[in-house]
């Protein structure tokens, strides 16, 4: 038996034979091992109950002008502010301002009356203040992030601090008068 | 066995030489010595130690999704099924990988008493085999808590139940074993931290089996011991390969299960979630518990019961002490294979038996076949290995190999 191993290994062909089974074996088996390791990784991307929670449904009709409500999207905040008059000249007036992260305020919003953002700071993720009355609004009258001292404008644009970018403007379409559906 | 490889890669060979790890794979994975008349029953504990990992790997992905609370433990098995990605393959490859797990662990043991591979100089080696299915035991009766359902519930409660009946602190143990009056949440979550902990508790116990396999060197259906390097062949490639073909058959079987049986081995009383105040009309454990149980309900006494189920695994530590016979392999021994089938079939006749309720002719078949699970242990090995006249052995492993070919 040895030696017929051994004869057979001499041999060219037959040496590229079993070169080829071994490859072969070892191929195999890694495609199996990744089709195994797979559902396991994918076990832990977001479920299919999760993902049905991505989108929801807000009633606006009764916050005036001035207001603003926090809704919970996807585990995080979402500000929904009924803008003044005021506050939405004072954003259109800062187009022209120094912006770290330059967007006209036309562009944040589908309806000017309505400022609706993910109510995450873009520097590690903390909820700036300014929801509530009484909360500090930092030195541009939109949201003072506490952590690190992240100031938002009107239009929840980054005026100054640490944050790189505006806070983010979620995907929402107004399903009737009063109704929005984010996500 | 001391000398070290010498690795041509110097990155090898540098950690090689401050900790040997690529020195001991070589030994003990590619140069290995193993007899070269090993049959197919030698692949199962390579078969076993991959389910282990199987269950280790899936075990800990289900237990992200997994939450252990009496009020929602079954919605979220329920949720891993149908709304967590591939959840319902990973919890079928988990709860079939119980049974999986005892099947090939039993062939093992089975195979080891055939071939009398519990004997000097492996006997260390076998009570740790031992150990195993014990702690197999206890991590798979948690695990089978862990759902919720009514049969995770009331299974929880019989087995606790045993140990009421120790003397004057039994009702006390059993208390503390529940952490209250009954099983309920802090008894489901002590079950799911120990089911977490006892698989790594088992991973070291495989790892001082393997250990021990390796000092002494595997044994082969001869029984014979390795005289001569013309014996063996290396394990790489030899038993890489053979290993990998059984594996591969294995895992199709496997397959087989999860995919177009995966209830098989279950009971559908555990989907329906725990009720405390209703018992199943019919409740039975999980197959590979069936002899066992048969066992606990033939003996007509509380304590005594309790006392002859565990007993039917402790027989199996001293069993090396048992069989005095100086020859291992069954294969040599024409009264003790003879004896050894029989009490393989004692054992599958005593699972049926567990699987059917207590009534009848099933309590006489029930004590019959505990009589002769006991009395093969204590009475006829032991006796038979005195007295029985081995047939004779060949002269090495090599010669009846050589003879086959002819």
């Amino acid at each position: 038996m040895a030696d017929e191993v051994q004869a057979s290994d001499a041999d060219g062909e037959e040496s590229s034979r079993r070169d080829f089974l071994y490859l072969a074996t070892l191929a195999a088996g890694a495609g199996l091992g990744g089709a195994f390791v797979w559902p396991l990784i994918d076990s832990m991307n977001p479920a299919a109950d999760v993902l049905a929670l991505s989108s929801i449904e807000v009633d606006i009709g009764s916050i005036v002008a001035g207001q603003g409500i926090t809704v919970k999207w996807r585990g995080k905040p979402v500000f929904i502010r009924h803008r003044t008059a005021g506050e939405i000249q004072q954003a259109r007036a800062d187009d022209a301002a120094e912006l770290p992260d330059r967007q006209a305020d036309a562009d944040r919003v589908e309806r000017p009356e309505w400022l609706i953002l993910v109510g995450v700071c873009t520097h590690l993720g903390c909820i700036p203040l300014g929801q509530k009355t009484g909360d500090p609004k930092g030195e541009f009258g939109g949201w003072f992030c506490p952590c690190h001292g992240s100031h938002y404008d009107t239009s929840g644009r980054i005026r100054k601090g640490p944050a790189p970018e505006n806070l983010a403007v979620p995907h929402y379409t107004f399903l009737a008068d009063g109704i929005v559906r984010i996500g | 066995m001391a000398t070290r490889t010498e690795f041509k890669n110097p990155l090898i060979r540098w950690v090689d030489d401050r900790l040997p790890v690529f020195t001991y794979l070589d030994h003990e994975y590619n140069q290995f010595p193993m007899p070269k008349n090993l049959n197919y029953w030698w692949n199962f504990g390579a078969l076993a130690s991959v389910v282990l990992v199987l269950m280790i790997v899936t075990g800990i992905v289900l237990a992200m999704q997994y939450t252990a609370h009496v009020d929602l433990a079954f919605e979220s098995v329920d949720r891993i099924r149908r709304d967590v990605n591939y959840g319902w393959l990973l919890q079928y490859i988990h709860m079939n990988g119980a049974s999986m797990f005892f099947i090939v662990v039993f062939i093992h043991l089975f195979r080891g008493m055939y071939y009398g591979s519990y004997k000097a100089p492996r006997e260390l080696l076998w009570m740790l085999g031992v150990v195993i299915v014990l702690l197999m035991m206890g991590t798979s009766f948690m695990g089978y808590v862990l759902p919720w359902g009514q049969m995770s519930f009331w299974g929880a409660t019989v087995i606790t139940n045993l140990f009421s009946a120790i003397p004057w602190v039994g009702d006390a143990i059993v208390t503390w074993l529940w952490g209250g009056f009954s099983v309920d949440n802090p008894t489901l979550n002590r079950f799911f931290a120990l089911h977490y902990l006892l698989p790594f508790v088992l991973f070291a116990v495989v790892g001082l089996h393997v250990v021990a396999v390796h000092v002494t060197g595997s044994n082969n259906p001869t029984g014979i011991d390795v005289q001569a390097p013309r014996d063996t062949v290396s394990f790489h490639p030899y038993f890489t390969a053979k290993d990998s073909v059984g594996l591969v058959a294995f895992l199709m079987f496997f397959a087989a299960v999860v995919f177009f049986a995966p209830n098989l081995f279950g009971e559908p009383d555990n989907y329906i979630k725990a009720n405390p105040l209703q018992t199943p009309a019919h409740i039975v454990p999980e197959w590979y518990f069936l002899p066992f149980y048969a066992i606990l309900r033939a003996v007509p006494h509380k304590l005594l019961g309790v006392i002859a189920m565990f007993a039917s695994i402790a027989v199996l530590f001293v069993l090396p002490w048992l069989d005095r016979s100086k020859v291992r392999s069954a294969n040599y021994r024409p009264i003790h294979n003879g004896l050894f089938w029989i009490f393989l079939a004692d054992c599958l006749f005593l699972g049926y038996i567990g699987a059917n309720p207590a009534e009848g002719w099933f309590v006489w078949g029930g004590r019959i076949g505990t009589i002769w699970y006991f009395a093969h242990f204590l009475v006829l090995v032991p006796l038979v290995s005195m007295f029985e006249r081995p047939r004779p052995l060949p002269a090495s492993i090599s010669e009846p190999v050589l003879k086959e070919k002819r």
